[in-house]
């Protein structure tokens, strides 16, 4: 009987760990030894950490560095900001039925790829674009303005791409929120202010973690919107790595890099867990 | 007597349901008032008018007589307690009872000495660390109320509060909660549908139907002279006949019924002959076996269909050998009727007093 079931589980845990093995563990520990070599003069490779220091003595490498971080916290709290009353209207104010017509709308940009999601975002705001357009017939712009490029529009063209992330886990955590408690709240003396930040963001916090880890990771490794929308002078730091790997063709600093980025997203995330006292085991569950 | 609460000819409609309908009632300062009704009669949603989380269609509720048109429930005078009890879980027990205290912006001491003296008050010393889920059902209960009266409101609103406890600690809680009011002194709206609750604890009831208050009176008031059908069904036991009035004379009419038989009873509405009515009378107002020398009595031979032993509440059906209609009889639990066994014929009889009888509309 117990040999039957260790069976069992074997079959199921083979291919699992066969795929975290193969795809994952195996090519990471062979970017990892890459970072760790250079060629030397003779063109062969051998063990450095020249690869590491490029980046503390480069500047533009660690401000693009740092850039690419604090704008993914940012992108990821407006994304946040955005998404809460989102979220909040759809599980608590329209009707169930209108709630679920609502999370389809909001899935929809979804279905095309993100690349032609970041198009049409140009079509919208390029300087020859819709919204230029519209603006000089109504007289409010007398020549046209160049809307792409720029930090702004990048920001808000990574929120836009991620929102879904964050408004599909929040949902689901207001969604079992009892509306009494909020009533209770406001019958108590409270307001808008004390209601969010004493009842709903302590109760949508295991929501508000895992959309917000999705929501950084995912901007934060995001090569399209900040490549395309954000210009040239808006660096991101995986068009360093990509320009390592591709342009340079140096695939050792190109592994360092991505190292660099995989410590740099592990180590954010897990102060956020330790500053709002969440564990990773119940943010993802 | 100061008014703390005057809702006026409040009436409210979802649609083309109207759920309240003028309704009017004043609770003096001090008053354990309850609403009871069916479920579904109306009585939340009157609650939440007074909380101020519904606008009435029509009418004016007035707390100390400041008209609360337009006030938002954070702004109103009242604190309505839930009826899941709506604690926050996310807070400790000290944290749910000073989250309004803080809304107030009183002082850090002030709060934890307020906080301290509610908990005391509702017999939780030192329960303040606790999580929520850490307490019992009657815990829980007493959290909720101190969380609310903390606050000193003008008038505490209860939705069915006790409605999740068990049976005995149901019974327990109706006594503290009765004494917990007389202390505080705050005006109480408890809305149940549960008539034992509401008569035992009332200082007023008011009877609701159908989105109407039927009668507004005491408890025992209610229990003896209730003036609707309604609420003879309602409040109480009852057995009930339709039938016409054959005739009358000083305070007593003499009553038809549908199955041809013939009743006296008091009556307190003008009722000429040939009016039909229809009217009742309590199981524990039936006397078995009567006494041959009582005057303006009813009095017939009944045949026993089953009897219902239910402790104190013990009944027992008996058909009239003359009527239709089967009659609930109480059976007091003092061992003189245990010689009664169904299919017995027995005596039973009522006073003329003990019937009440309404114009049947
Ligand atoms: N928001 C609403 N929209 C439509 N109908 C409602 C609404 N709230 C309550 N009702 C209806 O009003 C009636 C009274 O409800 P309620 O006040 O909750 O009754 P009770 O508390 O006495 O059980 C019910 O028939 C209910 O369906
Ligand atoms: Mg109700």
């Amino acid at each position: 009987m117990r040999s039957r079931r260790s069976l069992t589980f074997l079959l199921f845990i083979t291919p699992v760990v066969l795929w975290l093995f193969l795809l994952i563990v195996l090519p990471h520990v062979d970017l990892l030894l890459m970072s760790f070599h250079t060629e030397d003069d003779s063109g062969a490779m051998v063990w450095s950490l020249v690869n590491y220091l490029n980046f503390f003595q480069e500047p533009v490498y660690w401000r693009t560095f740092m850039r690419t971080a604090i704008y993914a916290i940012l992108v990821t709290m407006i994304t946040f900001a955005v998404s809460l009353p989102v979220a909040f209207y759809i599980t608590k104010v329209v009707s169930p039925r209108f709630s679920g017509f609502l999370s389809l709308l909001l899935l929809m940009p979804f279905w095309v790829s993100e690349l032609v999601r970041v198009y049409g975002w140009m079509i919208l705001l390029r300087e020859s674009g819709v919204l230029n357009h519209f603006l000089m017939v109504s007289g409010l712009l007398q020549r046209p303005v160049e809307m792409l490029y720029n930090d702004v529009t990048m920001v808000m063209g990574l929120v836009y791409t991620s929102m879904l992330f964050m408004v599909v886990p929040l949902i689901s955590v207001l969604e079992s929120l009892d509306d009494s408690l909020i009533e209770a709240a406001y019958d108590l003396g409270g307001g808008i202010f004390s209601i969010v930040t004493r009842i709903i963001i302590p109760h949508a916090m295991p929501g508000i973690m895992s959309g917000g880890i999705v929501v950084f990771m995912l901007t934060l490794g995001n090569y399209l919107t900040p490549n395309l929308i954000g210009g040239k002078n808006s660096l991101w730091f995986t068009e360093q790595i990509y320009n390592q790997f591709i342009a340079s063709f140096n695939w050792n600093q190109g592994a360092a890099f991505g190292f660099l980025l995989l410590v740099l997203s592990s180590s954010i995330i897990w102060l956020g867990l330790k500053l709002t006292r969440q564990k990773l085991s119940q943010v993802v569950q | 007597m100061a008014i703390d609460l005057n809702v006026e000819n409040v009436s409210k409609t979802f649609g083309d349901f109207t759920a309240v309908r003028e309704v009017s009632f004043a609770v003096e300062k001090g008053r354990f008032f309850s609403i009871l009704g069916p479920s579904g009669c109306g009585k939340t949603t009157l609650l939440r008018m007074i909380a101020g989380f519904i606008e009435p269609t029509v009418g004016r509720i007035m707390i100390r007589g400041k008209d609360m048109a337009g006030f938002p429930p954070n702004r109103r005078p009242v604190n309505l307690i839930f009826q899941h009890l709506a604690l926050f879980p996310m807070m400790n027990v000290a944290q749910n009872i000073a989250f309004g205290l803080q809304r107030r912006r009183e002082t850090r001491a002030e709060i934890d000495r307020k906080v301290d003296d509610i908990l005391a008050r509702v017999g939780l010393p030192g329960f303040g660390g606790k999580r929520i889920d850490q307490l019992s059902g009657g815990q829980k209960q007493r959290v909720a109320i101190a969380r609310c009266l903390v606050l000193d409101p003008a008038v505490l609103l209860l939705d069915e509060p006790l409605g999740a406890l068990d049976l005995k600690l149901r019974e327990q809680m109706k006594v503290e909660l009765k004494k917990l009011q007389a202390e505080v002194g705050t005006t109480f709206i408890y809305i149940t549908h549960d008539q034992s609750e509401a008569l035992v604890m009332s200082d007023h009831v008011a009877v609701m139907n159908g989105g109407r208050f039927e009668q507004v009176d005491t408890p025992r008031n209610l229990y003896a002279r209730p003036q609707t059908p309604f609420v003879a069904r309602f409040v109480g036991e009852n057995n009930g006949w339709k039938g016409v009035v054959a005739d009358r004379q000083d305070g007593l009419c003499t009553l038809r019924t549908d199955d041809d038989q013939l009743f006296s009873a008091a009556t307190h509405d003008d009722l000429p002959p040939g009016t039909p009515v229809i009217f009742f009378i309590r199981p524990e107002a039936i006397i078995i076996a009567p006494d041959a020398g009582l005057e303006n009595f009813n009095r017939m031979t009944a045949v026993i269909q089953s009897i219902l032993f239910d402790g104190a509440n013990s009944r027992m059906l008996a058909m009239p050998e003359a009527g239709a209609t089967e009659l609930m009889i109480a059976l007091p639990q003092n061992r003189q009727y245990d010689h009664l066994k169904v299919g017995d014929r027995v005596a039973i009889g009522w006073s003329a007093r003990s019937a009440v009888c309404f114009k049947d509309r």
